[in-house]
């Protein structure tokens, strides 16, 4: 028999080895999957895990769909290294989606090169208004945040059906559920010509630089992980926790409000009612499989844009529901979770005596 | 059922359904000291497979044991990853959500235009001929009757029975019921399934009888609702009872109110989303006294606990 023993210290090898370990198991389930799917399972890794990054065109596809998971995860770990679980950071995007389209459909028209500016800054501000709300009910009311943040996504996704089906369609849209395209004012810059990596994809690299001197180097993110580590510790020092609920709840709205920027300003051009696409919830995966840190939120955001995109060229090739890059993500936080035990605990013979 | 009182409070019975079954096995699970997020996820995989199943196999029953069956399932990932592993409970049910969504979808792909025929109502007479609630309430499907053995039993476990009251202690102080002699990790193990299985059950609810079809997405937060319902109900069965009506009549409501139409100038998706805001409003005035949560949670909940 093997039992778990405590190490006597928890192990640094293992808490970088663990994503590692869990991506290994997760590229050795997807292969499982597709032999119990009747897919040729060597076939079945080839186009879901090679042909994303097969040239430069896919690996500019590939740092696009990463550019909102980074943003996002970035602003979630912020919250989450002090146990503040923002979970719906889902809504929070979509506010900010709505916000920095009611700039581009009101500036966009002027031609002025300060659209653009204002629509991060709007993005921003609508992810993190509606992360206040959370906020203020845990800190008023002591409210669940997990539960509060959620239930606002799923009005979130119902505000934008509401623009998009009434006040904001585009009146020449053949009534499909859209606004009007945006201009070029209001598009973000194409970095590589031929491609659609847009100028998203540097902000996103700003703003990780951004957390990591936050949550590194700065006191308020040193008081952060005190508090994630110990409550009582952060208690006894003095650390605010009100404070810190609404340091991690509006950090992360914000992020995500701009990633909901990027995605209208960027790859879609408009508001849609497609726009709600979950990397509001890939993104929690992405920080925790990225250790809570920029760097590593920084590898893990491409690994699940891989994932994304792999599904998509699974559907083209392979006649699979896209979904299906939800169960490997899914599969993937899972390893993750289960080969943490051995950050903390290492496996021994049980002793025969016993 | 001829006037709009029966109708609105026998639809308002059907939507409370599902959310009494799945919260009642979270409250199992949550009594044991096992915080589960996953309700969610397993919701989703309960409705597809009950209804694949009932749509293969033509047996309804069939289909509620599938839904069960791979509810139990999920909740065993869930419990294998913090019980034996113990990983973080808040992060592993998340991950059960995510994962349980999407397999969902990805499952549930080619019956996505499939059809099945409604299950029939009992009608139980006498009792259904009790004007305006006795139609209401009497001559509903199998599974809501079903619904009312489980608050009974679930009620009578918890309260009335020895199992009950070691599965309550568990959950309020696993170092003391470990040195008693109990097996803290096997009760908590049965009872996250108990809770796995009852959702996925809430799940088989709402695509085989409610609906009766599967739409991607379709169990729209009503496992997050049901975890905010056992909160709600301050840990009680008998409050999820009330509690999961009360939401159904919100659900129910706004529904009545689109079908209405044009008499009200209230965009649809604001009377859609009540439902949420009802669940938020309601966290907001059941939490504002911290002393009633701390009081009415299990002491236990959300912490892992490895016995030596």
């Amino acid at each position: 028999m093997w039992k778990l023993e405590p190490r006597p210290e928890a192990s640094t090898t293992m808490r970088y080895a663990s994503p590692a370990i869990a991506v290994a198991l997760t590229l050795v389930g997807g292969m499982f999957v597709f032999a119990a799917l009747g897919k040729n399972p060597v076939e079945g890794f080839r186009i879901f895990f090679l042909n994303p990054v097969r040239d430069l065109n896919a690996i500019t596809e590939l740092l696009l769909k990463a550019t909102p998971l980074m943003l996002i995860a970035v602003g979630l770990a912020v919250g989450f290294r002090a146990n503040v679980w923002n979970i719906g950071a889902e809504g929070q995007y979509l506010m900010g989606a709505v916000a920095s389209t009611g700039v581009a459909l009101g500036f966009q028209s002027t031609g002025s090169v300060l659209v653009l500016p204002a629509m991060v800054v709007a993005g921003a501000i609508g992810g993190a208004l509606w992360a206040a709300i959370p906020a203020l009910l845990k800190t008023k009311f002591n409210a669940n945040e997990i539960l509060t943040s959620l239930m606002l996504v799923y009005i979130a996704q119902l505000a934008v059906s509401w623009l998009v089906f009434g006040p904001w369609r585009d009146p020449a849209g053949f009534n499909f559920p859209q606004t009007e395209t945006f201009t070029d004012t209001a598009l973000l810059p194409i970095l590589i010509e031929g491609t659609r990596l847009n100028f998203a994809f540097v902000i996103a690299l700003v703003v990780l630089a951004a957390g990591y001197v936050f949550m590194q180097r700065s006191y308020a993110g040193y008081k952060m992980r005190v508090a994630g580590e110990s409550a009582a510790a952060a208690r006894y020092a003095g650390f605010s926790a009100v404070g810190m609920i609404w340091i991690g709840m509006l950090v992360g709205g914000a992020a995500a409000g701009i990633a909901g920027m990027a995605e209208v300003a960027g790859p879609v051009g408009q508001l849609t009612d497609k726009i709600s696409s979950g990397y509001g919830f890939a993104a929690i995966i992405v920080a925790f499989v990225g250790r809570l840190n920029p760097v590593g939120i920084f590898f893990a955001s491409l690994l699940m844009a891989l994932l994304y995109i792999g599904g998509e060229q699974a559907q083209q090739y392979m006649s699979l529901p896209s979904s299906i890059s939800k169960v490997f993500q899914g599969m993937l936080l899972f390893f993750l979770l289960g080969s943490d035990v051995f950050i903390q605990y290492r496996l021994r013979r049980a002793t025969a005596a016993k | 059922m001829d006037n709009i009182v029966t109708a609105m409070l026998f639809a308002t019975v059907v939507a409370g359904t599902p959310l009494i079954i799945t919260a009642l096995g979270e409250l199992v699970t949550e009594k044991s000291g096992v915080l589960n997020l996953g309700a969610e996820g397993i919701m989703s995989v309960g409705a597809i497979a009950a209804f694949a199943v009932a749509h293969d196999s033509g047996s309804t029953w069939a289909g509620v044991t599938a839904g069960m069956l791979a509810g139990a399932a999920m909740s065993l990932i869930f419990a294998f990853l913090t019980l034996t592993l113990m990983a973080n409970q808040v992060a592993s049910g998340l991950a059960l959500s995510i994962f349980g969504v999407g397999l969902s979808a990805f499952i549930g792909k080619p019956y996505e235009s499939a059809t099945m025929l409604a299950v029939p109502s009992i009608r139980i007479p006498l009792l259904a001929d009790i004007p305006f609630i006795g139609p209401a309430l009497f001559d509903q499907q199998s599974l809501v009757y079903a619904s009312w053995g489980l608050f009974a039993g679930v009620a009578f476990f918890l309260y009335k029975s020895r199992a009950g009251l070691v599965l309550r202690a568990v959950g309020e102080s696993p170092v003391s019921a470990h040195s008693i002699g109990y097996p803290v990790i096997r009760i908590r193990y049965l009872a996250t399934i108990f809770g796995g299985a009852m959702a996925g059950v809430g799940g088989a609810f709402l695509s085989v009888f409610y609906t009766p079809l599967w739409v991607e997405g379709m169990v729209a937060g009503r496992g997050w609702i049901a975890l905010a319902l056992v909160v709600f109900a301050t840990w009680r069965p008998v409050r999820v009872l009330v509690g999961a009506y009360l939401f159904g009549g919100v659900m129910i409501t706004q529904l009545f109110l689109q079908g209405s139409g044009a008499q009200i100038e209230i965009p649809s998706q604001f009377l859609s989303s009540l439902p949420y805001w009802a669940t938020i409003i309601v966290l907001v005035v059941i939490s504002r006294n911290v002393q009633t949560i701390r009081l009415n949670s299990p002491m236990s909940l959300g912490q892992p606990y490895r016995p030596d």
